[in-house]
């Protein structure tokens, strides 16, 4: 499913909506999600999961091809940890 | 930040004719999380551009250990959800 069919399957089960609603709505909340993580926030979804953000401290790696040394700066990367209900619908599908 | 900030955006944001109130940008923001949710749990994948891919995977079993007790287990075959930022996502994080 991409961002599209997202939008299209919600147009779908809320009638009554314009597309472009549906899709601007759903635009906001990715946005807002982006937005938190650029501010190092939390994000707090009750039944799908929660998104942090992890700092890495700046470390020499590997490069595995070639065996050589690079160093790897510090950075954040976003993490996202599985709800429970969410964990155990996919488990039993 | 939790739901109730998203629906609170999503309300303060659509404009003009895209105007909601905030019953309906509560019921989209729902309708966001049901919908990847029934997706992902049909195994299905989720890729949403400018911000990351969901991804089913299927583990097969595995001989664990008990770190307290040092006791061997298997860890049974399951599924699992796993989370693949975007680099645009990757990218804002760092600039």
């Amino acid at each position: 499913m991409t961002k599209s069919q997202l939008i299209d399957a919600i147009v779908q089960k809320k009638a009554g909506l314009p597309r472009k609603t549906v899709e601007q709505a759903v635009n906001a909340v990715f946005d807002e999600m982006v937005g938190a993580m650029k501010r190092g926030e939390r994000i707090e979804i009750r039944g799908f999961g929660n998104f942090t953000v992890r700092k890495y401290k700046p470390y020499t790696g590997r490069n595995p091809k070639t065996g050589q040394s690079v160093s790897v700066e510090a950075k954040q990367m976003p993490f996202f940890k599985v709800g429970k209900d969410l964990r155990e619908r996919i488990n039993k599908s | 930040m939790t739901k109730a900030d998203l629906v609170e955006a999503v309300y303060a944001q659509l404009e003009g004719a895209s105007r909601v109130s905030k019953r309906e940008s509560a019921d989209l923001v729902e309708l966001v999380f049901d919908t990847l949710k029934d997706n992902l749990a049909a195994g299905d994948k989720v890729k949403i551009s400018g911000f990351g891919n969901f991804v089913v995977r299927q583990k097969k079993p595995r001989v664990g250990r008990n770190p307290q007790t040092g006791k061997e287990i298997t860890i049974s075959e399951r599924k699992v959800l796993s989370f693949k930022a975007s680099q645009v996502l990757k990218s804002s994080l760092n600039a």
